[in-house]
């Protein structure tokens, strides 16, 4: 437990809360990730705001790391078990509708009952790949 | 103006991303890894998000239209079906393999690291693969 890090992932988790709330006041969208990156690259209508918010993602941790002192993460070696992961996560996201942002956080939210059983399903298998292998 | 708030809605999102670190791998798997020194900073991490959304979700929707569009785009569907769960059991396998969700994956991408460069090609492949071939549509009603 001395990992545990509750001040920094109270208030992270606040602002990923705000930012897909903002999606829904203002655009009246569900802000989930892999869908809407998805769509920004193979869909062309609705492309322009996709590609906005794809911007944002790829800003907001530099903006942190300017902002921060010692802002610091580790990223993956490329290897093949990251690889394999990637395109589980991509065909798995696409087939479920959904990953962590749009139905852990979006479609629990709103309670409903796909994305309720969805994110038990990613949680479960995440929670036993990662603690087997 | 919908431009604008789709970037500052990523913006904030991949914001809180980093700033809960879990934009670090390690630090995700340090959750769902129950075998090690167990971190549990990524549940609080959700439930911090979720209880912004769950409020908000329902003071928004007492308007009849969000504010730059003329309506809500909210699922329909209410079904669980074949192909969102194993769809969500495969992504889940993926995300305890690496700790990579596309969210913190696409954030950390401006490292031009090779592996998050390699994780995010093989998930584009995938959404494109994906695309081209259903995983079967028939129901199971729930």
């Amino acid at each position: 437990m001395e990992n545990f890090t509750p001040v920094s992932a109270l208030i992270g988790g606040s602002l990923i809360g705000l930012g897909t709330l903002l999606l829904l006041v203002t655009l009246g969208r569900i802000a989930g990730i892999s869908g809407i990156a998805s769509q920004a690259l193979f869909q062309r209508d609705g492309r322009s705001w996709r590609l906005a918010f794809v911007a944002g993602l790829l800003l907001g941790p530099i903006l942190v790391g300017l902002l921060l002192e010692d802002f610091s993460f580790s990223t993956p070696d490329l290897s093949i078990r990251t690889l394999t992961a990637g395109l589980l996560v991509g065909l798995g996201t696409a087939w479920g509708s959904g990953c962590t942002s749009g139905h852990g956080i979006c479609g629990v939210g709103r309670f409903s009952p796909r994305s309720v059983a969805a994110t038990l399903m990613f949680m479960a298998t995440g929670f036993l790949i990662a603690s087997v292998f | 103006m919908q431009l604008l708030f789709a970037f500052l809605s990523g913006l904030l999102i991949s914001a809180g991303i980093a700033v809960s670190k879990m934009i670090d791998p390690q630090k995700v798997l340090s959750f769902l890894d129950l075998t090690g020194n167990w971190d549990p900073s990524l549940a609080l991490v959700m439930v911090a998000a979720l209880m912004v959304y769950t409020v908000g979700y329902r003071l928004a929707l007492k308007k009849d239209a969000p504010l730059f569009d003329h309506s809500f785009y909210l699922p329909a569907k209410q079904h669980l079906d074949k192909s969102l769960l194993a769809g969500s059991a495969i992504f889940g396998i993926g995300w305890g393999l690496t700790g990579y969700c596309p969210g913190p994956a696409i954030a950390a991408l401006p490292t031009f690291n090779a592996g998050t460069s390699g994780f995010v090609l093989m998930m584009v492949a995938g959404w494109f693969i994906a695309g081209r071939i259903p995983l079967k549509r028939s129901g199971v009603k729930s």
